[in-house]
């Protein structure tokens, strides 16, 4: 799927990005915690998430996030705007709730970049 | 804390001060442009993103100050977190899952799962933590340059 598809889809404002909405998405993770979004997101993957601060940029910098998408019509700050823009990591907004935003996402054909999550085997195993 | 032997390395040394959840990440920005312009591959360069970006959130969470360094040998890229601050009583304790001191402000940013060391640990090949209650702790992560590492998890 691409950027504008996903735009389309969520019927969301693109706020950083315009240039980049031929890029093709096919996972995607949603989460609030930037603990789990460190932890489990793959590269390339999309990131829903209702937290809008500077740090959620940074960490989507990090971790090679295609691109963020800020659901539940979360506000978004001059410098979060300002960071994506500078790493270059497009943002969309949305007003859709989490699950409504997964939802219209995995019905369009994105999967999520990992399925399941098995710690204590993760754990022993190291 | 000296480091051994690894001195001439260094490629770059950041301080970090406790409560500062603003600038959260700059440091593993500017470490992941560093290694970007050495032609690092890209897998190797995330990993190592993974890890200076929790061990700046560790520091900022639960330190007064810290430093956190990186250094790129022939053959290795070494990662040096070292703060001061209340240290680790139980380091065990500390890297399992789940476990967490983390207090309201901590998580309202979106941290304190209690997976930041387990997921340093993870990310590295080799790990080693030191820490002294009431005094601080060191974290060093070290990811070989060549050939993936069993059991690590770099996709």
């Amino acid at each position: 799927m691409t950027l504008a598809e996903i735009r389309d889809v969520l019927d969301a404002e693109v706020i950083v990005g315009e240039e980049k909405l031929d890029l093709e998405i096919r996972t995607a993770f949603g989460a609030d915690l930037m603990s789990d979004v460190l932890a489990f997101t793959r590269a390339g993957c999309l990131l829903i998430t209702g937290l809008s601060n500077p740090q959620s940029v940074r960490a989507a910098y990090a971790l090679d996030i295609a691109a963020i998408v800020v659901c539940r019509g979360k506000p978004l700050s001059d410098k979060f705007i300002d960071i994506a823009r500078e790493l270059g990591i497009p943002v969309l907004w949305t007003r859709f709730i989490m699950f409504e935003t997964c939802g219209r996402l995995f019905g369009a054909g994105i999967v999520g970049c990992i399925r399941e999550v098995h710690l204590e085997e993760k754990q022993s195993a190291k | 804390m000296p480091s051994e032997g690894y001195e001439e390395y260094l490629e770059g040394i950041y301080e970090i001060f406790g409560r500062d959840f603003v600038d959260a990440g700059i440091v593993s920005s500017q470490i992941k442009n560093g290694l970007k312009s050495r032609g690092i591959t890209e897998s190797i360069i995330r990993r190592v993103a993974v890890i200076t970006f929790e061990a700046e959130v560790n520091i900022i969470s639960y330190a007064r100050q810290g430093t956190i360094s990186y250094y790129v040998l022939p053959d290795s890229i070494i990662i040096e977190a070292i703060d001061v601050g209340p240290g680790i009583n139980d380091i065990e304790l500390a890297l399992q899952e789940g476990y967490s001191t983390a207090d309201e402000t901590i998580r309202e940013m979106g941290f304190g799962a209690g997976m930041g060391l387990s997921n340093i640990k993870k990310s590295s090949d080799a790990f080693e933590m030191s820490s002294v209650p009431g005094e601080g702790t060191r974290v060093k992560s070290t990811i070989w340059l060549k050939g993936k590492q069993q059991g690590e998890d770099v996709t």
